[in-house]
């Protein structure tokens, strides 16, 4: 091995070791974990069962809320790219010298914690808050209508935490397009929508892709808008696993959880990748 | 439809950003079919008339037409005109088949595949239809360019710069190419560059611009013989410049004095009404003879040179004279065999014919567009 190469390597090991310690044991030891004999308990100790039951019984009790996550986070990623693909577009091509101070504002967000946010999301739709007055005023909402402990809160909520991972790698890969390319649209019959719908749009695909894929995977496994922003009955999968790991204790099941939800995001990412074609592009 | 009725017409034509006149008041006729080349530094303008005419810019002031229909307003996709950019702005995404089909596909044009394909064979592509822009050379992205942009059928199709990013060698040989292609489909070509030699070879017009105004207008040879600023004399080619006084002036002479010594020059090549003038002459038009020779009748002799540097470059022979007041001009003389190469410190006469030699105004700028090697970098 040549010292370029062996150089290479070296570079390579501390990320590794960091990997290797703290994703690769864990999510090893998780799915151990999910094969536990679910007769155990926290403080007696758990036995290696071998229970691939525990996915059965698993899916059956929680299926619904698998379905709500990834209708609640494949919702809130169509809202992020609609709010997202405009507001990059627009930092990319439109702000000139202020293009530095919006990408700045994009990220201010992330300066308080997530937490903290999604709180002040809760005291914004409260039942007197002023959003429920505005909509109740306008007619869009029954007097006694509320906002919060809704399905609306809850991905709305999830639309505001997210979006900047939408925006930042549209605004990556938008920022990229030669404007020239735009220009030689025109110059070739192309309206300016048109124009974008040939040019500029395929060309920021693999920002879409980026985008979406970092805005519904972390998405569909959070609990925490629905804990906060919802009730019950907008819970996600996230909190299903939240409970079962941390006030039931009840680790086999949580593990299962976690290992049926990477199982699926991960089969859903790679059908979605291969669709959209990433390496195809340039 | 006579050929007159596709002329491509500039009428007080201004492009102001601020404070900065890019384009100052341009009135142009580019006839239908000629190739029309805009020369000049960067910064001239002549990129900017361009995006004009192809709607990329919005005049500050004037007008374009094509034959009878003003575009000046029209939108870069309902222009019946086309560009070939600079570095080309192929669609990196597309084939190279669907970048030339771009126009007629959104334009819907019924056979565009067969259209594409006889294009392709026209600029030689017809093997890389399935490639992507990434996997040609340059020169063959420069070809789809000008397919993408033929392909179209355009009233009049706009160059900027389109050999800028070729080696030498490769440009040479796209120059030839572009002309055949202009001459086989008579399309107007209105081709912008810095590189004066590229636009002598091709054009049938040049218009030298500078500071965002038309210093000349006209055929290659007229703007190289008969330059009329300092500017068009240095800008193409080189040209020895001289301070004179005019001594007298009628319709066979103009007679000027240098230095001390009576020179003639034809009066249809006299740009200056003013009684001092730079007399003009380029380096390739004098000859050099030891001091004294006997010459022909009517040539201009200018006496008391003294060769300060000599450089065989093969064909020709560079010499640097030093004159009696100070200044060196250049002479190129022809490697014919017929006279001895000169010495370094021989005293010799320099010897042209009036018709060769041009008088401009003294009141402009002798050093007026003189190109460093760097410019042309």
């Amino acid at each position: 091995m040549s010292t370029q190469r062996r150089r290479g390597w070296l570079l390579l090991v501390p990320g590794m070791l960091w990997l290797a310690l703290f994703f690769l044991f864990p999510t090893v030891q998780l799915f151990f974990t999910s094969l536990y004999d679910p007769d155990g308990s926290f403080i007696a100790g758990y036995e290696m069962g071998w229970e691939f039951g525990n996915y059965v019984s698993a899916i059956a009790d929680t299926w619904n809320l698998f379905a709500r996550s990834f209708l609640y986070a494949g919702i809130a990623t169509v809202l992020c790219l609609a709010l997202g693909y405009p507001l990059a577009y627009a930092i990319a091509f439109k702000s000139g010298r202020w293009k530095n101070v919006m990408l700045v504002l994009v990220i201010a967000p992330f300066f308080t914690s997530f937490l903290l946010r999604t709180l002040s999301w809760a005291a914004i739709l409260s039942d007197r808050g002023p959003v429920t007055g505005f909509f109740q005023t306008l007619g869009l909402l029954p007097d006694d209508g509320r906002l919060l402990a809704t399905p609306l809160a809850v991905i709305a909520g999830l639309t505001y935490n997210f979006l900047p991972f939408m925006t930042l790698p549209l605004y990556a890969s938008l920022e990229k397009v030669d404007f020239r390319l735009i220009e030689a649209a025109g110059d070739l019959y192309s309206s300016p929508f048109t124009g974008f719908r040939k040019v500029t749009f395929p060309l920021s695909v693999p920002g879409v892709v980026a985008g979406t894929l970092l805005t519904f995977i972390p998405a569909s496994g959070d609990y925490i808008n629905a804990e906060l922003l919802g009730t019950p009955q907008q819970y996600m999968i996230g909190n299903r696993i939240q409970a079962a790991f941390l006030t039931e204790q009840n680790y086999p099941l949580a593990a299962s959880l976690s290992v049926i939800l990477m199982a699926i995001v991960l089969v859903m990412v790679i059908g979605y990748v291969r669709r959209a074609g990433t390496e195809e592009l340039v | 439809m006579s050929p007159a009725d596709r002329d491509l017409r500039l009428d007080g034509l201004t492009k102001r950003f601020g404070e900065f006149v890019a384009v100052d008041d341009l009135t142009i006729t580019v006839p239908q079919g000629s190739f029309f080349a805009l020369l000049g530094p960067s910064g001239c303008g002549k990129t900017t008339t361009l995006r004009m005419v192809a709607g990329l810019e919005e005049p500050t002031g004037g007008q374009v037409f094509i034959g009878d229909d003003e575009i000046t307003a029209l939108r870069p996709y309902k222009r019946p005109v086309n560009t070939v950019f600079q570095s080309y702005a192929l669609f990196p995404h597309l084939t190279i088949a669907d970048n030339v089909g771009f126009g007629p596909r959104r334009r819907g044009v019924k056979d565009h595949p067969a259209k594409t394909r006889a294009m392709l064979e026209l600029v030689q592509l017809e093997h890389y239809a399935d490639r992507k822009p990434g996997q040609l050379s340059g020169g063959q992205q420069q070809r789809v360019a000008l397919a993408r942009a033929l392909i179209n059928e355009p009233g009049v199709l706009l160059l900027d710069e389109p050999l800028g990013a070729l080696d030498l060698k490769l440009r040479r040989q796209m120059q030839i190419e572009l002309k055949r292609i202009q001459t086989e489909i008579d399309v107007t070509f209105v081709h912008v560059t810095h590189d004066q030699e590229e636009a002598m070879t091709m054009a049938d017009t040049i218009a030298v611009m500078n500071h965002g105004l038309i210093e000349q207008m006209g055929p290659p040879a007229v703007l190289y013989e008969n330059p009329e600023t300092t500017f068009v004399a240095n800008f193409l080619g080189q040209s020895n410049l001289i301070l004179t006084d005019v001594i007298s002036s009628s319709a066979a002479a103009v007679v000027v004095d240098c230095h001390g010594q009576k020179l003639e020059i034809d009066p249809s090549r006299c740009h200056t009404d003013t009684g001092r003038g730079w007399l003009g002459v380029r380096p390739e038009k004098i000859s050099l003879r030891p001091t004294g020779e006997q010459i022909r009748d009517g040539a201009n002799r200018l006496t008391g040179g003294r060769v300060s540097d000599v450089s065989f470059v093969g064909v020709s022979t560079q010499y640097l004279v030093a004159m009696p007041w100070g200044q060196e001009l250049m002479v190129f003389e022809q490697n014919t065999g017929q006279q001895a190469q000169l010495r370094n410190g021989q005293e010799v006469d320099l010897i042209w014919s009036p018709e060769h030699a041009f008088l401009l105004d003294a009141s402009q700028d002798a050093k007026a567009g003189v190109t460093t090697p760097e410019d042309e970098a």
